[in-house]
C-alpha cells in the first residue's frame, strides 16, 4: 500500500477555499509550537498577532490603513502572476508612485483642492506603470528577465528616494533631516471616518477588488490573462500575444504598485522620508498567493495580513518578540499557501501495490 | 605599483567574493534544473549563523561550517516544498528570501553588538602584511577558497560523471528519470550545495567585511549573484569573470563617494552619492540587457529551469 498522487480533471473549488484558511491555522500552530519551545509564551504570542487586532475595535482604523496599500499591490500582481509575469519590483514602483505624487504637490506650490489631489494620485499610478514599463520593454524587446531587472530597479528607486529626499526635496525647517515637508492639509487625502485615520484610500481598496472581480470574469482580457497563465500553448494558438500580455500584466502591477503608493503619502504619512518604503511590495506578493490570485482573496488575504502587521506590534509590548517575527509568520503562510496547491490539482490516493512480477521493466 | 591601486585591487577582490561564492553555488543548483530565488534570505541565514557560530565557538573555521549548514537548511526547506510538494519555485524561491530575513532578524537581536575574531591569514606575515605581496596573499581564507571553489565546479560539472548526471538532470529530467537517476534526489544535493555556498557567502559578510551583525547586511548581493549566472551563461570561467566586474562596479560607489573621480573629473563633484549606490543594479539591468539580447543569450539556460517534475508513471 503506498500514497499516490491523482491529477483531478479540474481543480477542486473545495481546495481552493480550505487551503488558505489551513495555511493560516497551519503557521499558527507551528507559532505557538515554536514560540513555547523558545521560551516565549506561544499562546499568547500568536493570539496576539492573528486575532487580537480583529477583537480590539480600536485597533480597526489601523488594519484598514495598513491593509489598503497591501490589497492594492496585491490586486496588480495577481494579474502578473497569473500569467506568469513575475514582478517583484512592485516595492520599487510603490516608492516612485509616491514620489511622482509629491512632485506634483511640490510643483502645485500652495494650491491644493481636489484637482491637485487627484493630479497626485494620477501622477503616482503614471509614475508606478512607468517604472513597471522598464521591466517590461527590457523583457519584451530583449528578453531580459523580469524577475531580476524589476528587482534590481527596487534597490534604484531606493536610492532615487535617498536623493530626493536627503537633497532637493529636503525639508528646509526639517532640522536637516532627511524628509519631504509635510504636506499642507488641503493636498491629503479627505479623512472618512471622523476622529480616525481612515482616509479615502482605505475606500479605493475596499471598491477596487470587486472592479477587478468583474473584469477579470467577465472580459476578454480577463480570459486572456487566465489562458496565457494556464495554458501558453493553446493561448498563442488563440491568437493571444505573449507580449502584449506582459505589457499588460507588468504595467497594472506597476499601476496599481503606484496608485497605493500615492495614497500612502497622500492619505496616511503626508510626507516621505527614508523610512517610507515599508516592504509592502513585498508582502503584497504573499498576499496575491495567500490570496489565490483572485481580488475578493486579496481583499482578504490583505486584511489578514496586515492583522499579523499591526499584531506584531502588539505582541511586541504583550510578550517582547521583536519586528521580525511577523515576517516570519508571513513567510510561512506563504510556504504552506504554496505547498497546498497540490491537493487543488491533485488528490491523494491509497494504492494497494499488487504483488504481480513485472514480466518486464516498462520503459516510461 | 602605486599603494593606491594594490588597496583597490584588495577591496575589488573582497566585494567580489561573496557574490562569487552564492552564485557558484547557484550555478550548480540551476544546472540541475532548479530556479531558487531564495539566495538572498539564505545569505542572511549564513551571516547570521557564521556570525553566531564565531561568537558560540570563537573559533572562524566552525563558523564557515556552521553558516554553510544555516544556508543549507534553509535551501532543504525550499526544496521540501518545490521539489517534494512541487510547489511553483518562483513564488517558494521568494518566500525564502522573506524568511531568511526575518530568522535572521530575530536570531541576530541577541548578537546586535557583538563582535567577533578575525580569520587569521594563511600566509606568513611577511607575506600576507608586506605592502605589495599581500596584494596576492593578504586575503581572507574565504577569498582562496573561492577561487578553488570556481576550478572544483568547473572540474565537477565537465569532467565528472556525477556532475554529468547533474546536467542530464537538468537538461532532460524525463530522461533521466528513465535510465534510473532519482531527480528529485539529484537535485536536493544541489539545492543543498547551492545553499551551503550561499550561507558561506552571506558569513563573508558577517565574519570579513564588517565583524560584526547588521540587520540585512547582505543588502541585496543575493539578487546580484542570481544576475551573475544568467551574465556567465551558465558557465563557471565567465562566473569568475563576471564576479570580479561586479566587483568593480561595486568598488566605484566607494571611490566616487570618497572623491575619488573629483581628482580628475571635476564634474563628479556634482554628482550625487546615491548615483553611484544605484550603480551596480542599474549595470546589472544594462549587463542583463546586452546578454540576454545576444541570439545565443538565454539560450544556455538548463532546459528543465524553474519546471515542477512530475513523473509520469
Amino acid at each position: 500500500m503506498r500514497l499516490r498522487l491523482e491529477k483531478r480533471p479540474e481543480p477542486s473549488r473545495l481546495m481552493l477555499v480550505i487551503a488558505p484558511i489551513a495555511s493560516v491555522l497551519l503557521t499558527m500552530l507551528i507559532g505557538v509550537i515554536v514560540f513555547d519551545a523558545l521560551g516565549v509564551d506561544g499562546q499568547r504570542a500568536v493570539l496576539d498577532i492573528f486575532v487580537t487586532p480583529l477583537l480590539a475595535s480600536y485597533k480597526w482604523q489601523d488594519l484598514a490603513v495598513k491593509a489598503a496599500p497591501l490589497v492594492l499591490i496585491a490586486l496588480g500582481l495577481s494579474i502578473g502572476n497569473r500569467a506568469n509575469v513575475w514582478n517583484i519590483g512592485a516595492e520599487g514602483q510603490y516608492i516612485i508612485g509616491a514620489l511622482c505624487a509629491a512632485g506634483v504637490g511640490i510643483a502645485a506650490g500652495a494650491n491644493g483642492g481636489v484637482v491637485i489631489v487627484t493630479l497626485m494620485v494620477l501622477a503616482g499610478v503614471v509614475g508606478g506603470a512607468g517604472w513597471a514599463a522598464v521591466p517590461a520593454v527590457l523583457r519584451t524587446r530583449l528578453s531580459v528577465n523580469e524577475i531580476l531587472s524589476s528587482l534590481m530597479l527596487t534597490y534604484v528607486a531606493l536610492q532615487v528616494l535617498g536623493y530626493l529626499v536627503g537633497g532637493p526635496w529636503k525639508d528646509p525647517n526639517g532640522r536637516n533631516f532627511p524628509a519631504t515637508a509635510p504636506l499642507q492639509p488641503d493636498q491629503t487625502l479627505p479623512i472618512l471616518v471622523p476622529g480616525t485615520t481612515i482616509h479615502l484610500g482605505v475606500l479605493i481598496a475596499l471598491i477596487l477588488p470587486f472592479v477587478f472581480w468583474a473584469v477579470m470574469a467577465r472580459s476578454v482580457f480577463g480570459f486572456q490573462i487566465r489562458v496565457v497563465g494556464s495554458a501558453p500553448h493553446a493561448a498563442r494558438h488563440g491568437g493571444f500575444d505573449s507580449k502584449q500580455t506582459i505589457w499588460l500584466a507588468m504595467l497594472i502591477g506597476g499601476a496599481m504598485a503606484g496608485l497605493a503608493g500615492a495614497l500612502e503619502f497622500t492619505g496616511a504619512l503626508k510626507k516621505i522620508d527614508l523610512g517610507f518604503p515599508s516592504g509592502y511590495g513585498f508582502t503584497a506578493i504573499i498576499v496575491s498567493f495567500l490570496g489565490r490570485l483572485h481580488p475578493i482573496g486579496c481583499l482578504i488575504a490583505g486584511i489578514m495580513l496586515a492583522v499579523t502587521y499591526v499584531g506584531g506590534q502588539l505582541a511586541k509590548i504583550s510578550v517582547h518578540i521583536p519586528d521580525a517575527t511577523a515576517g516570519i509568520f508571513q513567510a510561512m503562510m506563504l510556504f504552506f499557501i504554496l505547498a497546498s496547491d497540490i491537493f487543488v490539482r491533485y488528490r491523494l490516493r491509497i494504492v494497494r501495490t499488487q504483488k504481480v512480477a513485472p514480466a518486464m521493466v516498462p520503459g516510461e | 605599483m602605486n599603494l593606491d591601486v594594490i588597496s583597490s585591487i584588495m577591496t575589488i577582490v573582497g566585494l567580489s567574493t561573496p557574490i562569487l561564492l552564492a552564485a557558484l553555488g547557484e550555478l550548480i543548483t540551476e544546472k540541475s534544473g532548479v530556479l531558487n530565488l531564495g539566495v538572498e534570505g539564505m545569505m542572511l541565514l549564513g551571516a547570521i549563523g557564521g556570525f553566531a557560530g564565531a561568537v558560540l565557538t570563537g573559533n572562524p573555521w566552525l563558523a564557515v561550517i556552521i553558516a554553510a549548514m544555516a544556508g543549507a537548511l534553509g535551501a532543504l526547506l525550499f526544496g521540501f516544498f518545490s521539489l517534494t510538494l512541487n510547489s511553483n519555485q518562483v513564488a517558494t524561491g521568494l518566500a525564502l528570501t522573506i524568511f531568511g530575513t526575518g530568522v535572521s532578524s530575530l536570531v541576530g537581536l541577541s548578537f546586535t553588538g557583538r563582535i567577533v575574531a578575525p580569520f587569521g591569514s594563511l600566509f606568513p606575515a611577511v607575506l600576507s602584511r608586506d605592502p605589495f605581496w599581500k596584494v596576492i596573499f593578504g586575503y581572507s581564507p574565504l577569498v582562496y577558497f573561492a577561487l578553488i571553489m570556481v576550478v572544483a565546479v568547473a572540474w565537477f560539472l565537465t569532467r565528472t560523471r556525477s556532475g554529468l548526471i547533474l546536467r542530464a538532470v537538468g537538461e532532460n529530467d524525463h530522461s533521466a528519470h528513465s535510465i534510473g537517476y532519482s531527480v528529485v534526489g539529484v537535485r536536493y544535493a544541489a539545492v543543498a550545495f547551492g545553499g551551503a555556498m550561499a550561507g558561506i557567502g552571506g558569513a563573508y559578510f558577517s565574519l570579513v567585511i564588517t565583524p560584526m551583525w547588521a540587520e540585512r547586511m547582505t543588502a541585496g548581493r543575493g539578487w546580484i549573484a542570481l544576475a551573475l549566472v544568467v551574465f556567465a551563461g551558465w558557465k563557471t570561467g565567465r562566473l569568475l569573470i563576471g564576479a570580479y566586474l561586479f566587483g568593480v562596479l561595486m568598488w566605484t560607489e566607494g571611490f566616487a563617494k570618497g572623491g575619488g573621480f573629483s581628482a580628475f573629473l571635476p564634474i563628479a563633484q556634482s554628482i550625487p552619492s546615491q548615483f553611484w549606490a544605484a550603480m551596480p543594479y542599474l549595470m546589472t539591468v544594462v549587463v542583463l540587457a546586452i546578454i540576454s539580447s545576444r541570439p545565443s543569450g538565454g539560450g544556455n539556460a538548463p532546459a528543465c529551469l524553474g519546471k515542477p517534475f512530475l513523473p509520469s508513471n
